[in-house]
């Protein structure tokens, strides 16, 4: 009996194949937009929660002042200098590392090629700190930590812009005015959450750093590395003890630094672009609900029209449910057959969207099937209406209508 | 199944459309009995109520007072589902614009009662073909209502409402549509109904010609009975 109605259904709706189409349109649009929204979203998520990985797991930043997020926060506190590092690496347990960063915007050259970049003095900690991976080469060793010797490990958009297929290794590249050997050479990371290139890196000493480039001897940051993710509030709250006391901070005084998980920022971004996918979701399931009410429309199009038919089914001895589910059913199918077409469309836009935006293409078989519920969902709430208006005609009335 | 129950009965039944002034008495107090195995014209001008009471008799349409029954059933007191279960196991409808479903095939027309009785397909398609050879249309089973004349039309129609082995045929002005030729053939394949297979057969018609085929002539005038006469049978 469901399959006479399905087949009934499906002929009914080739009856008028232009009328379906366009009505199917309503729901293919609604559910595509959903599907395409959801799909992307949840890459873009992905994509941000890897990036943030990339960033270093388990990661303690320490900047001076009650700096806001981002880089370059309150210039007016008083900057780190490599002693507070000592004294953190001195100090604290559970980690993997404590890094120094100062950070200066500097022109490198290589023959007769050129290129504006980030310069970054550091120490070898950086690398596992900001989980770096060394594609050819080494690190810088202590001893040339300690002396400031001209070293230093190149990101892979150095490489390309100044030395193409050549092997940097060994050669010498010019950072304002001095030179130092490339000793290293890191494999690529990509943008960073943030859209930046993280692969436009000069690395060195920091002693190398402060004497050759800034001239001073602030350090503008410290990333520490826990090891244990559960141990962070505790390395945390050691790290701010320890540098209250490294910055005589007096009792009961805020803080004149910040230390941030990078953890929880990792999450608040990765919370936060799963709010947006939501909305954007949202505002796609509007779309969906117009697509309803088109199949409502076009249901009682079609019950109006078929009256005549209505009243013949209806004398020849066909119950109120036998007219109903007949209704019924066609606007499911048309719904679901708008559903289907709907969640290929918005793949395949998704697909897309994910090629042109870089970002994981992710097809959630929970999301597929939901929306397919969806579809099928509309076709009862909106095609029952028309069909219990259908069911309810007067067989008299409905043959005596031409 | 001849155990003495008149297949239709009326007593007292009256049908008013409206209220007040505006109230119309389509049927004002009609007795009528049907026997199994009659053939039964149903004559009178419009608006006498010959086709209310052709709608109360095939359960579309109920009384307003009085009792019928159906083979003993009381049917004012039944639901909506219940008439439409009588009228699919019982009775057979011909009406006289034939009322097909359009671009679906004569023989898809004839199964449709026995899809809504839940008939299985293979039986089905049986039967259907079967309706249609008694209606002299075998062959033209996939054709579709545009491809027939009227007067096939009709016997699909015919094929449809005996499919179900009714207990009574309502035919309603059956030869409206038709020339006389192909009106006598009707008449002649609707009288063969009656006597072979023993359908009991209520036909209105306003045509005398047509009205001489049956075996009793009831006449309608202002919602009631006017004249009841059996006729020999032509």
């Amino acid at each position: 009996m469901i399959w006479e109605a399905v087949k009934l259904a499906i002929s009914s709706i080739r009856r008028n194949a232009l009328r379906s189409v366009l009505t199917l349109l309503g729901i293919v649009i609604g559910v595509a937009a959903v599907i395409a929204m959801v799909t992307i979203g949840s890459g873009a998520s992905l994509k941000v929660q890897e990036n943030l990985a990339k960033l270093g797991s388990n990661m303690l930043i320490a900047r001076p002042g009650q700096s806001t997020f981002g880089p370059g926060g309150a210039s007016d506190s008083r900057a780190f200098e490599e002693r507070d590092v000592a004294a953190l690496k001195a100090n604290l347990t559970g980690v993997r590392g404590v890094a120094p960063t100062a950070q200066k915007q500097a022109k490198v050259v290589f023959g007769a090629l050129n290129y504006d970049t980030s310069v970054t003095g550091t120490n070898a900690d950086y690398f596992t700190v900001q989980d770096w991976t060394l594609a050819d080469g080494r690190v810088f060793s202590e001893g040339e930590e300690r002396s400031g010797t001209s070293v230093c490990v190149i990101g892979s958009t150095i490489v390309s812009e100044l030395f193409g297929q050549s092997d940097p290794l060994g050669e010498r590249l010019r950072i304002g005015n001095f030179s130092c050997e490339v000793i290293g050479r890191l494999e690529s990371k990509g943008q960073s959450a943030f859209g930046s290139d993280q692969d436009s890196i000069v690395l060195l000493p920091m002693r190398t750093y402060q004497r050759r480039l800034s001239g001073n001897t602030r350090i503008s940051s410290i990333s520490i590395s826990v090891i244990e993710q559960a141990d962070i509030p505790r390395v945390q709250r050691d790290a701010e003890d320890v540098l209250r006391e490294r910055r005589r901070v007096a009792p009961g005084e805020d803080d004149d630094f910040s230390i941030r998980d990078m953890t929880q920022i990792a999450n608040t971004m990765a919370a936060t672009t799963t709010i947006m996918t939501g909305l954007l979701g949202a505002v796609a399931a509007v779309s969906l609900l117009v697509g309803g009410i088109g199949i409502m429309n076009i249901m009682l199009v079609s019950v109006t029209e078929r009256t005549r038919e209505i009243g013949i089914r209806l004398a020849i001895g066909a119950l109120e449910r036998q007219v109903l589910s007949q209704f019924l059913v066609e606007s499911i199918v048309l719904a679901l057959f708008g559903g289907i077409i709907g969640i290929l469309l918005g793949l395949g836009l998704a697909g897309v969207a994910a090629v042109l935006m870089d970002v994981p293409f992710t097809a959630d078989p929970q999301v597929v099937a939901l929306a397919f519920l969806v579809s099928a969902l509309i076709g009862v709430v909106f095609g029952y209406f028309p069909a219990r208006r259908a069911a309810r005609l007067d067989p008299i009335e409905a043959l005596r209508r031409e | 199944m001849t155990d003495g129950i008149p297949l239709v009965s009326f007593r007292g039944i009256t049908r008013h459309y409206g209220e007040g002034g505006g109230l119309v008495r389509a049927l004002d107090g009609v007795d009528l009995t049907i026997e199994r195995g009659e053939f039964i014209a149903i004559m009178g001008p419009s608006g006498s109520g010959k086709s209310t009471a052709m709608n109360i008799i095939g359960c579309l349409d109920r009384p307003t007072s009085g009792s019928f029954r159906f083979s003993g059933v009381e049917v004012t007191a039944l639901s909506r589902d219940e008439r439409a279960k009588l009228r699919r196991n019982y009775l057979g409808f011909v009406f006289q614009g034939f009322n097909l479903l359009n671009r679906t095939t004569a023989i898809e027309n004839v199964e449709l009662p026995l899809i809504y009785r839940g008939t299985p397909k293979r039986e089905r398609q049986e039967k259907a073909v079967r309706a249609l050879q008694l209606v002299g249309l075998a062959g033209r089973e996939h054709h579709t209502p545009g491809e027939l004349s009227g007067g096939q039309q009709q016997r699909v129609a015919i094929a449809r409402a005996i499919v179900t082995d009714p207990l009574l045929l309502l035919a309603d002005e059956p030869t409206g549509n038709l020339d006389t030729a192909r009106s006598r053939e009707i008449m002649e394949l609707i009288t063969r109904l009656n006597q072979e297979k023993g359908i009991t057969v209520v036909m209105v018609t306003h045509e005398q010609d047509m009205a001489a085929y049956a075996h009793r002539v009831i006449r309608f005038v202002d919602g009631r009975i006017a004249s009841d006469e059996a006729r020999k049978a032509a």
